[in-house]
């Protein structure tokens, strides 16, 4: 009897104990609503210096749907848990941030907790964003507020349970939200510095270019190694990068700035939303960029940089006839591709070298073959990139056909594996889009690059 | 050689397998409702219908065709008994110089094929890749509109879509 009490008590009180601890780590209170804050009352130089900091961290790529109104949410975002809808992120009131203090804003950039207390999903970056010091929170506060208020709410989320509890967000951040991970470094130099900053904070660049673990967090130890956003594959960033030619810090400089680079491309899918902000800040902290990326590049080795100058000097050597011309994909090739990547015309408006292209000799053909399909349409009020997409003239068959070929001839790498699976898969998303597409928009990049479901 | 079928006809082409279908059809089989505009995809004035399907004819070699049914301006419909769309747009008098007409009109069937009553928005996104300087927008969206109900009511009179 007494010794089923002492047990009755010794669990009752680790139960107890538990449910404090979990109500410690995961409560987070609410931060009292005020008043929306008249647009002018912030400081119009902190508006602009807001306004750059907004694009460089992208914010409206994710919070702003396809023709839909700047920053008002609703976009949604496929995750292997299910669909997020990103959040009204306008003054407006009662749909968006407007009751938000500057202190709530910045909570939530820190630590992923909204002004009502609730845990934020870490498709919002701000495992990322947690670096952002208090005046660029203050200025982006600033310049948020100071947008036209919006009256959108995001449809609820798709999460299938546990991950529909915003408490499990609590147990993930006790494993993988790290406070300050950027420290600024005293043996580099101030462009360093200030590049680290922005890559490892606001720009977020690790979100896509880091492969993520079962829970979604980015795997430590492979940083910039290569991930995954929607049906595109961002490219490996660091040492193991696929690119042909070495990266360097002005062909970095150069493609973030222009969004393309005559040694390695276009920026599409994507990432063409991302080059298409950082066309409008100011220059010197893509060049900090720049110089922090190629760091993280790392040097090339001679092996590197040796097949970088061959696949220089094959690409502007005439082309040799296609080894394969019995193929089908050579000569759907050289009739349907090499007019226009064969040709002197440069970029934008010419096609790359294929040799020169990572997407060929990537280590899957995803953005190979949704560029294929849908080509690249031109942005407006830009000068960007062209391409006429063959989805309506090319079958899956020919398509796969030509990856192959592209493969072989302008890699070094092995053949890739599934290419008729991921053509059929482009293809589905690609039919998605097009019966959701609502058409043009005014936005820094092309609707159509982009996989938005 | 090589058996292209254009509009519901054989037609034997003796030319190389990378030719634009768009030379074929100007030049060998004498359809010149398709345009010559930028030859690189990015205008429309060459679109015409591949299994029902919108295409550049431009940047389609021949060699992507085998097989498969190609369908001009020209096979919609004639002077005389103009096809729906064709009806539509004289009716809006959508052109002004005409030539990226063929395009639009291309593109639009094929939507209209799929989809019997876009919504303006539908409209707009679809013919987003085509280009006219002459300006006559408005015009071409009316006469898409006035198209869907035309073919429409030939549907409910006759029975039969086109």
């Amino acid at each position: 009897m007494t010794r089923t009490r002492i047990i009755a008590g010794v669990v009752a009180a680790l139960l107890l104990s538990g449910v404090v601890a979990a109500f410690a780590v995961a409560w987070r209170p609410a931060i009292a609503a005020i008043e929306p804050p008249l647009p002018r009352s912030f400081d119009p130089a902190l508006v602009t210096r807001g306004r750059d900091l907004a694009a460089l961290g992208n914010c409206n790529d994710c919070h702003t749907m396809q023709r839909g109104k700047a920053f008002a949410g609703g976009l949604p975002v496929p995750t292997p848990f299910g669909t997020i809808y990103s959040s009204n992120i306008t003054p407006d009131p009662d749909t968006g941030i407007g009751r938000w203090s500057e202190a709530a804003f910045r909570r939530a950039m820190r630590s992923g907790v909204n002004r009502d207390g609730q845990h934020l999903y870490p498709t919002f970056p701000y495992d990322h964003f947690t670096n952002v010091t208090d005046e660029d929170d203050q200025a982006l506060y600033a310049y948020l507020m100071t947008r036209p208020a919006i009256h959108a709410s995001a449809p609820a989320n798709r999460l299938s349970f546990p991950f529909d509890q915003r408490l499990v967000v609590a147990g993930w951040k006790l494993l993988f939200l790290r406070r300050g991970t950027y420290q600024p470094d005293s043996a580099q130099s101030a462009e360093w510095n200030r590049g680290a900053y922005l890559v490892e904070g606001l720009a977020h660049c690790g979100s896509c270019h880091t492969p993520r673990n079962a829970l979604g967090a980015e795997r430590a130890g492979v940083q910039f190694a290569g991930g995954d956003v929607d049906n595109w594959n961002a490219y490996a960033i660091n040492s193991r990068s696929r690119s042909p030619v070495p990266w360097d810090t002005a062909a970095l400089f150069a493609y973030l700035r222009q969004g393309w680079h005559p040694h390695h491309g276009v920026a599409r899918g994507p990432m063409a939303e991302v080059v298409g902000n950082l066309s409008s800040v100011d220059e010197s902290d893509v060049h900090a960029i720049a110089v922090y990326m190629t760091s993280v590049f790392g040097p090339p080795t001679q092996d590197q940089i040796r097949r970088g100058d061959e696949a220089l000097a094959k690409a502007k050597s005439p082309a040799a006839p296609p080894s394969q011309a019995e193929a089908p994909g050579a000569s759907i090739y050289a009739a349907a591709c090499a007019t226009c990547h064969e040709t002197s015309r440069p970029l934008p408006y010419g096609g790359v070298n294929l040799g020169l292209s990572t997407a060929i000799s990537g280590p899957d053909p995803r953005n190979a073959a949704n560029i294929v399909l849908s080509g690249i349409r031109p942005v407006e009020g830009e000068r960007s990139p062209i391409m006429p997409g063959f989805a309506n003239s090319m079958t899956d068959d020919q398509v796969s056909s030509v990856l192959n070929y592209l493969r072989s001839r302008f890699s070094n790498q092995p053949a890739w594996a599934g290419v008729a699976k991921t053509v059929e898969d482009a293809r589905r998303t690609q039919t998605v889009f097009l019966q959701t597409s609502a058409g043009p928009r005014n936005a820094p990049a092309d609707p159509m690059q982009r996989d938005k479901p | 050689m090589m058996t292209l079928k254009v509009n519901g006809h054989d037609h034997q082409i003796d030319a190389d397998p990378d030719t634009p279908l768009l030379y074929v059809l100007r030049d060998d089989i004498k359809l010149n409702a398709a345009k010559f505009g930028c030859g690189l995809g990015q205008c429309g004035a060459c679109t015409v219908i591949v299994d029902g399907k919108a295409v550049f004819s431009c940047v389609t070699p021949l060699l992507l065709l085998e097989g498969k049914q190609v369908t001009t301006l020209e096979g919609l419909g004639t002077v005389d008994a103009p096809a729906p769309i064709q009806r539509a747009f004289i009716e809006e008098q959508a052109a002004q110089c005409g030539y990226c007409i063929n395009g639009m009109m291309m593109r639009a069937q094929a939507l209209l094929q799929r989809n019997s009553k876009p919504t303006d928005e539908q409209i707009r996104a679809e013919l987003e890749p085509h280009l006219c300087r002459c300006g006559t927008h408005m015009r071409i969206l009316r006469a898409v509109h006035r198209a869907a109900k035309l073919m429409d009511t030939a549907e409910l009179s006759t029975g039969s879509a086109q």
